[in-house]
């Protein structure tokens, strides 16, 4: 265990351990690769998105207020930020529910069960909304109609974020020591008792990170909520649709500044987990 | 006792979210036989559309395969200033809706910019032409072979890259015949979860594209377009398309995991 960890702390290296290291290439190798790493990261996202908030700003902040505050753009981020909340909510019970009952029972058909948590990371966007509407359209052979409502809105996002929780919170279950829980139980604490005072409060971060890896994905997601959502202005319209609608109307400044938006709330969540994160660590 | 009830729920959930509406999706396009499914997917545009789609994924497999490993290599490998921003601006891609992607690249390489304007008149269109879709496509899919490589080369550790090198063999030579072979189930996940990304993106895409029938068509805007004309069996057979390949892709990763434990 001890020299697992020097190893760890040698591969991580300190200033020391590099000097110490031969590394592929040299000093002067790294600053080319350096270069060339940056270059395509700007070439391809850095500037590109740097374009976006710049063209946002152009008419100045009170232009750009204007044009996050219009009716429809107004309605299109509040319906996403409802639906994300809602859809986040969801994802933590249910995910945490899924993620125990992967670990902690076994039944027939169990790894079936935990590989098909991953489909809707590779199932196409597009593929998932039609997916879901068959399911849950006007023709619905379960006699169930979402199509061109805002609950067929917070099922796709459901259906798109469903892996998050579970799979932050599975390997955090999996390591867990059991001896609490069972000097817990002896003690004669209930099972509900068990879970929300000794597993639950060491689920948190990993529930947390989850949670905001789901919000992130559900504010900024398009392909499946086009085809179930009928896209109405005022009343099923997310706001990547909303912004997709600009761009084709050649309406650029609104749709730069409405995806300002969901870029600046996208990375304060990233930033804010990060942050969490940190102190959970810390905290140990 | 309550342990099955728990069960259930999970399973009840699972059932009505992701098996019953990927279920439904097969039985539907294969209602009236084989035929119609084979006849949908040979029509010129369709053909055209899965070529398309390969060739930009594809594009975009190699370009971020490159890059990955060799950015996997520079931020476990080597010690520079800004190290840790590089690592944490890695996964920023991942945060952007795709439809921003689009934007984003339509408002630096669409013919009304500079630079746009610049490479068009050298007669490369990049916005509402594939180069601008292999750029969408590497945008979404970014770190994903970053993010798979790393954590194999900062466990393998240097020491036989090390002997290789007292042993007078070239930066090239250990790079080809020691980490390579140790890294290659990682690099081979990354890949696979690359492509799959690529073949299935449709909002970055969908805005970079302009959707040409039969031009800038990919497999995902063939599914929506067909569907939105109202002609199903097409639609629903590109979908059956991408969802057998979202099943490979499952089952393709499920099988490289575990090598990666051993």
């Amino acid at each position: 265990m001890t020299s697992a960890t020097t190893d760890q702390i040698g591969a991580y290296g300190g200033p020391a351990a590099a000097g110490r290291r031969r590394t592929l290439g040299s000093r002067a190798g790294t600053g080319l690769g350096v270069g060339m790493a940056t270059l395509y990261l700007s070439l391809i996202v850095f500037i590109p998105l740097g374009a976006v908030v710049l063209r946002a700003g152009e008419g100045g902040l009170t232009g750009f207020w204007r044009a996050v505050t219009t009716p429809e753009t107004a309605a299109a981020l509040t319906l996403t930020v409802g639906a994300s909340l809602i859809v986040v909510a969801v994802d933590v019970v249910m995910g945490t529910l899924i993620a125990w009952v992967l670990v902690r029972d076994r039944f027939p058909g169990q790894r079936v069960v935990d590989t098909l948590i991953d489909m809707p990371f590779a199932l196409p966007t597009i593929v998932a909304g039609l997916v879901l509407l068959t399911l849950y359209g006007p023709a619905s052979p379960v006699g169930i109609d979402l199509a061109y409502r805002q609950a067929g809105v917070v099922v796709a996002l459901l259906f798109v974020t469903l892996p998050f929780v579970v799979r932050t919170v599975q390997p955090v279950l999996l390591e867990l020591d059991r001896e609490m829980e069972q000097a817990a139980a002896s003690l004669g604490a209930s099972p509900v008792t068990v879970f929300r005072r000794i597993v639950l409060p060491n689920l948190y971060p990993a529930i947390t990170a989850g949670a905001a890896l789901s919000f992130a994905r559900a504010i900024s997601e398009f392909g499946s909520t086009v085809l179930i959502s009928g896209n109405l202005p005022f009343k099923t319209e997310v706001a990547a649709v909303h912004i997709f609608g600009q761009i084709q109307s050649d309406n650029i400044q609104g749709a730069a500044a409405e995806s300002t938006v969901l870029l600046v709330v996208a990375l304060l969540v990233l930033v804010g987990l990060d942050l969490v994160q940190r102190w959970a660590a810390r905290r140990g | 006792m309550a342990k099955v009830a728990l069960r259930v729920v999970a399973l009840t959930y699972l059932l009505f979210l992701l098996v019953l509406p990927v279920g439904i999706v097969f039985w539907h396009t294969f209602q009236s036989g084989i035929g119609p499914v084979l006849d949908a997917l040979s029509t010129p545009n369709a053909v055209h559309a899965i070529q398309l789609t390969v060739l930009v994924a594809g594009g975009a497999v190699v370009a971020n395969t490159v890059f990955g490993v060799g950015t996997a290599l520079l931020i476990v490998r080597h010690r520079f200033l800004g190290r840790r921003l590089l690592d944490a601006l890695l996964d920023l891609p991942i945060a952007v809706s795709p439809v921003v992607v689009g934007l984003a690249l339509i408002l630096v390489y669409g013919r009304a910019t500079g630079a746009g304007l610049w490479l068009g008149e050298r007669g490369l269109d990049v916005i509402f032409a594939p180069p601008g879709m292999i750029l969408a496509t590497i945008f979404v899919s970014l770190p994903l072979v970053v993010r798979a490589v790393a954590p194999v080369l900062e466990e393998i550790g240097t020491e036989q890259e090390q002997a290789a090198w007292t042993l007078g063999a070239s930066t090239f030579q250990t790079f080809r015949r020691i980490t390579l072979p140790a890294i290659r189930w990682a690099l081979v996940f990354g890949v696979v979860l690359t492509l799959a990304r690529g073949l299935g993106e449709y909002g970055a895409v969908a805005v970079v594209s302009g959707r040409l029938v039969g031009q800038t068509q990919t497999a995902t805007l063939f599914v929506e377009e067909r569907f939105q004309n109202f002609d199903q069996p097409a639609a629903y057979a590109m979908a059956f398309l991408l969802a057998a390949m979202a099943i490979v892709v499952l089952l393709a990763t499920n099988l490289l995991r575990p090598r990666e434990a051993a």
